[in-house]
């Protein structure tokens, strides 16, 4: 019984921290925001340098081929520095790809995304999706192509392809290229992340092999990689508030010396270390107890999705006023912390989850 | 990271699990008097098995085994349903107090007879005027010779009744500063000095007392660590309660989470279904799961911290607050989907409901326990 990251572990997150820190100043983040692509070719050719994109790609398709915990190790400090990147939509279409993937769609799509040469990313939702990640409305056709609306698809216009979500599980390779694929940029919340509407009319699509199990799987990995976020998006915005708690002199006294004050700070710990912890459980046993898995990803992602946005909003109110400023920072990391809390299923959905599993 | 147990673990587990299989006595009887015979004889037995001091050194009558063990124990011993010792307070603390800073003599003079329930240990730290501040407390001990006298009041002192033994902080320095003045003393409670009156609580029992001494005598030999750094001494006593009850207490979440979940199979719910097709009801019970797994997770997490650093990490501080409202959120559940049998007192859950208020009281309150965590974790100023 050890809850501690191996050294290979502790040397990936001393790593991701570092390169992080020093790459992605808040000044660097806040210019990708207002960018309408929100990465630039050099800054990805970094994270391909370090490996990031093959994480959990098997070694031999030019991959990592490492796990769920070092994906959430890297995800927590992606969230902490709030990081702008395809990085996790390209993590998700490999999850998936490694999940239902042909050989030949591996070979295809898989290698080359684990080189760094394409992205990938997914499409889930259609407009009249509640918020179950399930529902799908994605019409076929005897040729194999592909018609519907995807909306908030990140990063689609930088990808090379999309695994589309259709319903029972069911998931295709579409080219980004290909005739009938049309990408608009939405309007995000959460400016770190890029949304693209995605119209697909009579779009040629590659199925991916029928394998639900696997395909569950992948999505609990991804919802666990929100949740990790989560947490780093919310150790970053209860630093900021303690710092600020500790700087900010009102009534002769500094405001963290006020109980109302600082018991909200020791509120944010509670609920950032209870996140981390289910992360890091659910990050383990996605690896190692497969049939706790899923149990454990939801729990992670309910309650990281609601204390990842109750922190970010706790930090805005020690702020004050001037956490509601544009020019300050915070803002960004409520606003992801929010936009995770609605991916993949909300936290209602994901109780629900946790409450189906224990057999209630 | 590896969240399973070694083969060394789990094999102490297993055996473990066989003994409390074979040797658990059940169900306690009726009756304070009774029920603490029986606490007494079933300590024993754990005791003559060698299951009492779980990680007290061997010299000392202990198994000598790890932290996980420990943990693992306290686990197991909930999951069980054995009945509690006897001697709960000496085990969780007064005996870690003696081992971390008695003298040989003290250790050799008070261990044996607190694994085999022989003497039983209460708690004189907190007084009508000292609570949350409890530095601020008054019970003088004043040097006579070879012993102390000491006058003063304390309060909610469980097990009072049936104590040999009390760890008594009292202040033997009203001259220097309110945490240096205080020194830890092993009181004897059979002197006619001592007075114990039962406190009764809004559950109907008592569990808690006021102890009133009148001059009471201790020789200077019972001194815990030296004069005038009780302080120190009583924060060790403190932290014990903390870190080595965590693993207990998440286990009884877990457990009467299990029974709230089997009783609301079978009560109605709104709609003239059962209550776990209510959404909200079960959204709330998936909540409490979700925070039962946080409890589980945090008292691993700080077990690990403190085999990694010798300390215990952030989490550590959280767990007793956090636990407090589980426990209390769990209960306001039961009585909610009791319906209008919330408002009879005739069941295990009425009474989880009312005793569950103390939860966040008792062992620092939940204002104290933020206090620490805001100044000694996250390093805010201090309010004093």
């Amino acid at each position: 019984m050890n809850f501690g990251f191996t050294d290979d572990q502790q040397a990936i997150k001393r790593t991701a921290r570092e390169f992080l820190d020093a790459r992605y100043p808040l000044a660097t983040v806040r210019t990708l925001a207002e960018d309408e692509r929100g990465f630039t070719d050099e800054q990805w050719a970094e994270l391909v340098e370090l490996g990031w994109p093959g994480v959990i790609v098997p070694e031999e398709r030019d991959g990592l081929g490492l796990g769920a915990v070092e994906l959430v190790v890297i995800a927590e400090e992606m969230g902490y520095a709030l990081a702008p990147s395809p990085w996790f939509s390209t993590t998700c279409a490999a999850l998936l790809l490694c999940a239902a993937g042909s050989d030949a769609q591996l070979e295809r799509w898989l290698a080359p995304l684990a080189r760094g040469e394409v992205r990938g990313t997914v499409a889930v939702w259609d407009e009249n999706s509640g918020p179950a990640p399930d529902h799908s409305e994605v019409e076929t056709s005897a040729d194999g192509t592909l018609t519907c609306v995807k909306i908030a698809v990140p990063d689609a216009a930088s990808a090379d392809f999309l695994v589309v979500s259709g319903a029972d599980g069911r998931h295709w390779v579409v080219e980004r290229s290909a005739e009938g694929v049309s990408i608009e940029p939405e309007e995000a919340i959460d400016p770190t992340r890029k949304l693209f509407r995605v119209v697909l009319s009579a779009a040629p699509a590659d199925p991916l092999e029928f394998a639900p199990e696997a395909v569950a799987r992948a999505y609990a990995t991804i919802v666990t990689l929100l949740a990790a976020e989560n947490v780093g998006a919310g150790q970053r915005a209860m630093e900021m508030a303690v710092e600020y708690a500790k700087d900010r002199t009102q009534f002769d006294r500094p405001i963290g010396a006020y109980q109302a004050v600082s018991h909200r700070c020791a509120q944010m710990l509670l609920e950032v270390e209870g996140s981390r912890s289910l992360c890091y459980w659910a990050g383990w046993a996605l690896a190692h107890e497969p049939e706790t898995g899923p149990r454990a990803a939801s729990m992670a992602k309910a309650y990281a999705g609601d204390a990842g946005f109750r922190v970010a909003a706790s930090a805005l109110q020690v702020h004050g006023g001037i956490g509601f400023t544009y020019e300050h920072d915070l803002h960004f990391f409520l606003k992801r912390a929010h936009a995770n809390a609605h991916a993949f299923g909300d936290s209602r959905w994901h109780r629900d989850r946790v409450a189906d599993l224990a057999g209630v | 990271m590896d969240l399973t147990l070694s083969p060394a673990e789990e094999a102490f587990r297993d055996e473990l699990r066989s003994w409390l299989e074979a040797n658990n006595p059940g169900r306690e009887p009726a009756g304070d008097e009774a029920a603490f015979e029986f606490r007494k004889d079933w300590q024993r037995q754990l005791n003559d098995a060698g299951w009492a001091g779980v990680s007290w050194p061997k010299e000392y009558g202990g198994r000598g085994a790890t932290l996980v063990e420990q943990a693992i124990f306290n686990e197991e011993v909930v999951r069980a349903r054995t009945p509690s010792v006897a001697n709960v307070l000496a085990l969780a603390m007064g005996g870690p107090t003696v081992i971390a800073h008695g003298t040989e003599e003290q250790r050799k003079r008070f261990l044996p007879p607190i694994l085999s329930a022989d003497e039983i240990w209460c708690q004189g730290f907190s007084e009508p005027g000292a609570g949350s501040d409890l530095a601020s407390l008054k019970t003088r001990a004043v040097r006579d010779g070879d012993e102390w006298v000491v006058t003063g009041q304390k309060v909610w002192t469980t097990f009072a009744h049936h104590a040999k033994w009390c760890m008594l902080v009292a202040r033997t320095d009203p001259d220097a500063p309110k945490h240096k003045g205080l020194t830890y003393f092993l009181m004897d409670m059979e002197q006619d000095a001592v007075q114990v009156r039962p406190l009764r609580q809004i559950t109907g029992e008592s569990e808690f007392n006021e102890l009133f001494m009148e001059e009471a005598r201790i020789p200077h030999e019972n001194i815990v660590g030296n004069e005038g750094e009780g302080w120190a001494v009583a924060i060790t006593t403190l932290m014990h309660e903390r870190a080595t009850l965590a693993f207990g207490l998440q286990v009884s979440v877990q457990i009467a989470l299990r029974e709230l979940l089997e009783t609301a199979h079978e009560t109605r719910g709104l709609n003239g279904g059962v209550a776990t097709e209510d959404p909200v009801i079960r959204q709330r019970l998936a909540q409490l799961m979700i925070e039962s797994e946080v409890l589980r997770l945090n008292a691993y997490r700080g077990l690990s911290a403190i085999m990694r650093t010798g300390v215990p990490g952030p989490e550590g501080s959280l767990g007793k607050w956090h636990w407090s409202e589980v426990n209390q959120s769990l209960a306001e559940l039961a009585m909610e989907i009791a319906g209008p049998r919330a408002m009879l007192s005739e069941d295990s859950w009425s009474y989880r409901f009312l005793r569950s208020r103390a939860n966040s009281i008792e062992g620092g309150t939940t204002e104290i326990l933020k206090n620490i965590v805001a100044e000694r974790v996250l390093g805010l100023p201090r309010m004093r």
